[in-house]
């Protein structure tokens, strides 16, 4: 049987692994956003890029904006093109960071081959749902208006109150008192 | 006549078979208007249920119009009524039928000794359910014999549709003794466990019940859906934990009622105990999937009560008795007593309290029903309910 959560079905595609990938660099986009934001100057400083703060921060915001938005919509593979276009800014950024006189040009690299790493995995990811995403399930269908009750559930809540329950359906006497703690009107067993 | 034959594992056949004929002084003949898949049946379907045989008709959920009645039934039918046929067979004389626990009749099942063989006493014969509970033919037909006809109905008045009281032969008073057999207080929480047809019943009937809190779980989102309109929580229990949440949502000490109205071919989520259900159930070690007893029992609040509707066949592996001793929970099970509730229920719909057409999603011609099968067992587009049309 081809079976699919409720997450996955809203998305339009069976759940897969790259699925499970793309919620990852959901995470790993806010996280390193979080890090742009909150220590810009460090960053700037560990690369060699004194004055670009601003900058960094800005593309912080960016991650976190992709990363919630990978996380929250029901199909995340525009969101994780959108983080393919984003490494390619980094990528770009970094570049200029690399001329002779920074001191810190090692650093940049190192910063370069990891961003290329996560590239590799953010084209791979997008390529593959994209992949995925041309047979979409059918819609699903909404039986949300479905209550069963034609005066609405208000009406309908406790309505069988008149309803006995036969003698032979009853709780054991000698359990009620346990089964139904908060019900005041019933005898404490003596201890 | 045309009805739906079992030929085997999932191999049911629209044929043209005999028409039926009164063999005994209390049948009647319906011819059927409406008729349903349930639940049940797709344990045939699947063969997880021992005792069918190739040609047996099936179906036990229909209602039509009585076209013939024998010299015994006439003082309780007469041709032109308007009947929902319950799935158990009673006789309404013998000493079970008069306590109304109906589904354990003495004398409806012809295969008595096989099923007293296989359980220990005998139960009720029931429409298309196998030799074990009588072999009488079944209601996924155009026409059908009833036998013990004059107890075995119930008379519906006009003005209702057949969507609207359909049900009351076997999903709607199911979901309500199932509800009935948690005795429900204000103050408690009922967790039910598969919002297929008769967790959906269930859950109405412990919203109707008055239950406090009412927590469907199952994993297909358009039934999770229809749970949610009926006033359930609910708990996918493929993205969720389901202990952890039910436990969540009562303060940590568990639902005081549980349903298990998913029954012996029940899924998990990649769980140790699923596997070793699939292996022992593969090897014929063990014959049903009991995952959710398991959990039922686990996190049931003690004192607490675990109401059964949900089909067994036969022999079941690792139930944490310990648990179900130690916390003294009630366990109370049973195919449906349905005349029982019937005439109780039929007032419900007649005042508006509940309408059970709600759960049908698919209405097609009798010889479709082969093909919704396996759209029902699948849960395809959207499948909760199917009725077929003779
Ligand atoms: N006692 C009776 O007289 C009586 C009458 C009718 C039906 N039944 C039985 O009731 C059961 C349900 O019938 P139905 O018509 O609703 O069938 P169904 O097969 O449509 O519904 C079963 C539901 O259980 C869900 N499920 C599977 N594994 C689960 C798990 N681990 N946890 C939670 N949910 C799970 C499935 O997704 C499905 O939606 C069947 O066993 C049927 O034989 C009993
Ligand atoms: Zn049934
Ligand atoms: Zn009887």
């Amino acid at each position: 049987m081809r079976y699919e959560t409720e997450r996955t079905r809203r998305r339009g595609h069976a759940d897969t692994a790259t699925d499970t990938l793309a919620r990852g660099l959901g995470i790993f986009s806010i996280a390193l956003g979080i890090a742009e934001v909150v220590a810009p100057r460090a960053l700037a400083r560990a690369l060699g890029m004194k004055g670009q703060e601003g900058l960094i921060a800005g593309y912080g915001v960016r991650e976190i904006a992709t990363g919630i938005g990978i996380l929250a919509s029901k199909d995340p593979t525009p969101w994780i093109w959108g983080r393919v276009a984003g490494d390619g800014l980094d990528l770009a950024t970094l570049a200029t960071a690399l001329e002779g006189r920074n001191p810190k040009k090692g650093n940049v690299g190192i910063a370069m081959a990891a961003v290329a790493g996560v590239t590799a995995l953010d084209v791979y990811c997008a390529q593959t749902l994209s992949r995925e995403s041309p047979t979409p399930l059918p819609p699903m269908q909404d039986y949300s208006d479905r209550t069963g009750y034609p005066g609405g559930i208000q009406q309908s809540h406790g309505a069988a109150k008149d309803f006995e329950v036969p003698r032979d359906f009853r709780t054991p006497e000698a359990m009620r008192p346990y089964a139904q703690p908060q019900a005041s009107q019933r005898p404490t067993p003596s201890m | 006549m045309k009805a739906l034959v079992w030929h085997g594992t999932t191999d049911i056949r629209c044929d043209t078979v005999p028409d039926p004929q009164i063999e005994h002084p209390r049948d009647a003949i319906i011819k059927v208007t409406s008729c349903a898949i349930c639940g049940s049946d797709l344990h045939l379907y699947n063969h997880f249920m021992p005792g069918m045989k190739n040609g047996d008709i099936v179906g036990h959920e229909f209602m039509g119009e009585v076209v013939d009645v024998g010299t015994d039934a006439k003082g309780a039918l007469k041709v032109g009524d308007r009947v929902v046929v319950p799935f158990t067979i009673i006789c309404g004389e013998c000493d079970q039928c008069k306590r109304g626990n109906f589904s354990v009749c003495e004398r409806t099942n012809r295969n008595g000794h096989i099923a007293a063989k296989a359980f220990g006493h005998t139960t009720a014969g029931l429409f298309g359910y196998t030799h074990l509970t009588g072999g009488y033919p079944g209601g996924q037909a155009e026409y059908v014999r009833v036998p013990f006809a004059d107890k075995t109905h119930v008379k519906i008045p006009n003005g209702l549709t057949d969507e609207q009281v359909l049900f009351l032969g076997d999903i709607f008073p199911t979901g309500w003794q199932a509800a009935v057999q948690c005795d429900i207080e204000p103050t408690d929480t009922v967790a039910i466990w598969g919002a297929g047809p008769v967790g959906q019943m269930a859950i109405r009937s412990a919203i109707l019940l008055g239950a406090k809190q009412v927590i469907a779980i199952d994993r297909v989102p358009e039934r999770l859906d229809m749970a949610r309109a009926g006033g359930a929580i609910t708990i996918n229990f493929d993205e969720e934990s389901v202990i952890e949440r039910l436990n969540e949502l009562t303060n940590g000490k568990g639902p005081e009622k549980c349903i298990d109205s998913v029954g012996m071919e029940a899924h998990a989520a990649g769980t140790v105990d699923a596997m070793y259900d699939r292996v022992k159930q593969a090897t014929m070690m063990e014959t049903d999937r009991p995952h959710v007893l398991r959990e039922m029992a686990y996190v049931c609040r003690p004192a607490g009560t675990l109401s059964i509707p949900g089909v067994y066949g036969g022999l079941l592996d690792k139930i944490p008795f310990g648990a179900i001793m130690n916390k003294g929970l009630t366990i109370r099970t049973g195919q449906t007593h349905v005349n029982r509730w019937t005439d109780d229920l039929l007032r419900r719909i007649e005042e508006g309290q509940i309408d059970p057409s709600f759960v049908i999603t698919h209405t097609v011609p009798l010889d479709q029903g082969p093909d919704m099968y396996k759209v029902f067992r699948d849960k395809q587009d959207g499948c909760i309910k199917v009725v077929l049309k003779p």
